[in-house]
């Protein structure tokens, strides 16, 4: 019996589908003179070489998706000068001329509702959300502070003053008006989900933001969560 | 056994002394036996509010620490049958109340009154803590006013973490909001928070709102609990927020502002 025969047979599972997000640098164009961004990218190699090259990198061509462009020749460019492309962040009306090129697209990030990137990544399992979930059902008052070595779900007011931490996710159903700080621990996939966002202070793995930001964005006393993407915190309306 | 109920906020001057004064006579007036303890050792206030500080002779020091008998140092109205206050003391400090002499008084108290009024001190230092450790009840004096709401919020959480009922396990402190120095035309002009936004943050049940008045400084002054001043707006609504104290509903009242008549604009009112 050959090899290939006896896998054949063997049903134990040869792999897993699972999600995952990863860090990678966009390289937003703002030109498409092959000359022109040339360049400048060799420039920026010399000096940031290490961090270009080592990372994945991502092309994101929105921002000059209406002129015409070779981009068989912009994307040789980046390949010629190291950079490791795996992927290309175009609008829809591009996308068969550069997958034509043998590279993925990726749509671009909408801003109302998540992406289908992030779709596919949100249901990805959070280590900390296997361990112990922690329910409050009393308002959180100025000067208490309540830890969750899991999640943590609140379901009443926390009040300015007070402060809710957790390893895993933070749940809030009612008005978050004190600190919130998610994946205290480092897990950088947790998240703040709260009813009406007029928080002093919102933290995902040590990334923060303070009322004085929050006041000045659109989610501020909307329901919203809050999660990481890429080194920021984005807020997002539920 | 009485109901002990603790009249708090965190802040000062937001009206405790005043409170405490127009809701224990409340109840007297309405035949229960009510004694109002002041928890403030060192600043004394309530004897005066109450117009009893020329009969004090032993005070609640006296009694935790054996000097004198509870009954030596229950000073009784001359207005009301029903009505006793005992005194804090001047010269002693609040390092005086110890956990043990106060469970004791409370205890003794308990079995002779219907209502135990306990005023506290400001802060949520010793005093504080031990005025409201053996609460059933608390009433939370609040301001409309952002510095007012948030010690009061922190008052409310202290209620449900460091009290005898919350050590125990017991049901928790049955927790009552009272908005006083309410003025609804600086609600109107937005310089006062309203009763619904101060509702809405601290979140628990509205026993009253008490009117800006100045029947409230007169009765102070005079050493008469307001309520006894059934003209006056303030003491109206404190006789309302003694009636859902025991139970009763009753729309709130004095929440609009009142519009002016010619007259009143022109000479002033």
């Amino acid at each position: 019996m050959t090899s290939s025969a006896s896998s054949l047979l063997d049903s134990s599972p040869a792999f897993t589908l699972k999600g995952g997000s990863f860090t990678a640098t966009l390289v937003e164009l703002l030109s498409v003179d092959p000359a022109h961004v040339e360049a400048q990218l060799r420039a920026r190699l010399h000096d940031a070489a290490a961090f270009l090259l080592q990372s994945p990198v991502i092309l994101s061509v929105e921002k000059v998706a209406h002129e015409t462009a070779d981009w068989s020749a912009l994307l040789g460019l980046c390949q010629q000068l190291g950079i490791r492309l795996v992927g290309v962040r175009a609008p829809l009306q591009l996308q068969s001329g550069i997958e034509a090129l043998g590279l993925p697209v990726l749509p671009p990030p909408r801003r109302k509702s998540p992406t289908s990137e992030e779709l596919a990544v949100a249901p990805a399992p959070v280590a900390a959300a296997a361990q112990s979930t922690r329910v409050i059902n009393q308002p959180v008052r100025g000067g208490q502070q309540i830890y969750a070595p899991g999640d943590l779900i609140v379901l009443a007011p926390v009040s300015a003053g007070a402060e809710v931490l957790a390893d895993g996710h933070i749940h809030i159903y009612a008005p978050l008006r004190g600190r919130a700080l998610a994946g205290v621990q480092g897990n950088l996939e947790a998240r703040i989900f709260c009813q009406s966002l007029e928080a002093e202070m919102i933290s995902v793995a040590g990334r923060y933001r303070v009322a004085e930001e929050l006041r000045r964005t659109t989610s501020w006393g909307k329901p919203s969560q809050i999660y990481l993407q890429g080194e920021t915190l984005a807020l997002q309306a539920l | 056994m009485a109901k002990i109920i603790v009249v708090t906020s965190g802040k000062g001057g937001v009206g405790k002394t005043t409170t405490s004064a127009a809701i224990g006579s409340g109840l007297a007036m309405r035949g229960h036996r009510t004694v109002v303890v002041d928890f403030d050792v060192g600043l004394r206030n309530l004897d005066l509010i109450m117009g009893c500080e020329r009969r004090v002779v032993y005070d609640f020091i006296n009694v935790i620490q054996g000097d004198a008998t509870l009954n030596q140092a229950l000073i009784k109205d001359k207005r009301l049958e029903n009505l006793y206050v005992l005194a804090a003391s001047q010269t002693r400090d609040k390092d005086a109340l110890s956990d043990e002499g106060v469970a004791r008084v409370m205890g003794e108290l308990s079995d002779q009154f219907d209502f135990v009024i306990c005023d506290s001190p400001a802060g949520i230092e010793k005093g504080a803590h031990m005025a409201m450790y053996h609460a059933d009840e608390a009433i939370v004096v609040t301001n409309p006013e952002v510095s007012s709401v948030r010690d009061s919020d922190r008052m409310l959480g202290l209620l449900s973490s460091k009290s005898r009922r919350a050590e125990l396990g017991l049901e928790p402190i049955k927790e009552f909001l009272l908005l006083t120095r309410y003025n609804p035309e600086r609600v109107e002009t937005g310089e006062m928070l309203s009763v619904s936004d101060v509702e809405e943050i601290l979140s628990i049940k509205l026993l009253g709102v008490i009117p800006e008045s100045q029947a409230v400084l007169k009765a102070s002054n005079q050493g008469v609990p307001v309520v006894f001043d059934a003209e006056s707006d303030a003491g109206q609504a404190y006789s309302d927020a003694v009636e859902r104290l025991l139970g009763a509903e009753m729309p709130h009242r004095f929440l609009e502002a009142q519009k002016k008549g010619l007259l009143k604009r022109l000479f002033g009112g």
